[in-house]
């Protein structure tokens, strides 16, 4: 499988996913799974700037990234599907069922939320959506960079 | 005479406080920069703290990565703000320099002190 890495991540592009992840991957390319960032010219402008020319930014809604997954999985290049929230990749993963496990790589605190790990903050509402993912077999942990360890959700929720 | 130029230096971990700490020691300026780290910021929590660092005192912000979370945030934090400049790639030579041309404009400041920084880049035999 291409895809090396699904991630949710707030920050989105930034260096533990292009340098930590990145590097440690070798991806030829990152797909940034956010509708509003897909609608913004000048927010993927802002993201572009953070990524090395040699590996492709692909900006995707999530009904592209739905329907593109197949695709993304089939490239040679390995890659990291990245989205900003929980919502956004169970919305992904509810119409996809390629999506096998889940890094959770960075939450911040938020209205609601509470710290679950470090790097983790979520609401009740999250901890119970990731447990239903679980439920359906996805595997998710907690990683904030490669040299850590996954911490399996059970351990945080 | 107008209110010098400040610098604000945003920064993974605590690279922005080492670096100020290294210009007051090596200069006796220690109200030439403010310190910000990225350090448990989603891109919403380190614009509200770059908000509150720059203020509407015209600044150049030094971003140590040409890349990441702290550039984007500098970077849309300035967007429609002339009086802001932004630098990559933040060393100590370049914040040098910064201290002693705090009379320019911000985008000359950053200029300068950007060609201060590249000039510090070498590799003695």
């Amino acid at each position: 499988m291409s895809i090396k890495l699904v991630r949710v991540d707030d920050r989105l592009i930034h260096g533990q996913v292009v340098v930590g992840w990145g590097q440690r991957l070798h991806v030829g390319f990152i797909v940034l799974v956010d509708d509003a960032v897909r609608d913004s010219p000048s927010e993927q402008e802002l993201y572009r700037m953070g990524v090395p020319p040699d590996i492709e930014l692909i900006f995707a809604s999530v009904p592209e990234a739905v329907a593109q997954l197949g695709a993304w999985e089939a490239d040679a290049r390995p890659s990291i599907v990245l989205a900003g929230s929980i919502a956004t990749l169970a919305a992904l993963t509810e119409n996809c069922h390629r999506v096998t496990r889940i890094n959770l790589g960075g939450i911040h605190a938020g209205p609601g939320r509470s710290e679950r790990l470090r790097f983790v903050f979520l609401s009740d509402a999250e901890a119970e959506q990731l447990k239903r993912l679980a439920a359906r077999g996805v595997e998710v942990t907690a990683q904030d960079v490669p040299t850590a360890r996954p911490v399996p959700l059970a351990e945080f929720t | 005479m107008s209110e010098p130029l400040r610098g604000v230096i945003v920064s993974h971990a605590g690279v922005a406080q080492a670096l100020i700490a290294a210009v007051d020691s090596i200069t006796g300026v220690g109200d030439a920069f403010v310190a910000v780290s990225n350090d448990g910021c989603d891109r919403d929590a380190l614009f509200r703290t770059l908000a509150a660092a720059v203020g509407e005192r015209p600044t150049v912000l030094f971003v140590d990565l040409p890349g990441g979370s702290c550039l984007t945030s500098a970077v849309a934090f300035a967007r429609g703000r002339p009086d802001l400049a932004v630098v990559t790639g933040v060393n100590l030579a370049m914040l040098l320099d910064f201290v002693f041309h705090r009379d320019l404009a911000p985008a000359v400041a950053a200029e300068r002190a950007a060609a201060a920084g590249n000039r510090a880049i070498r590799t003695p035999a």
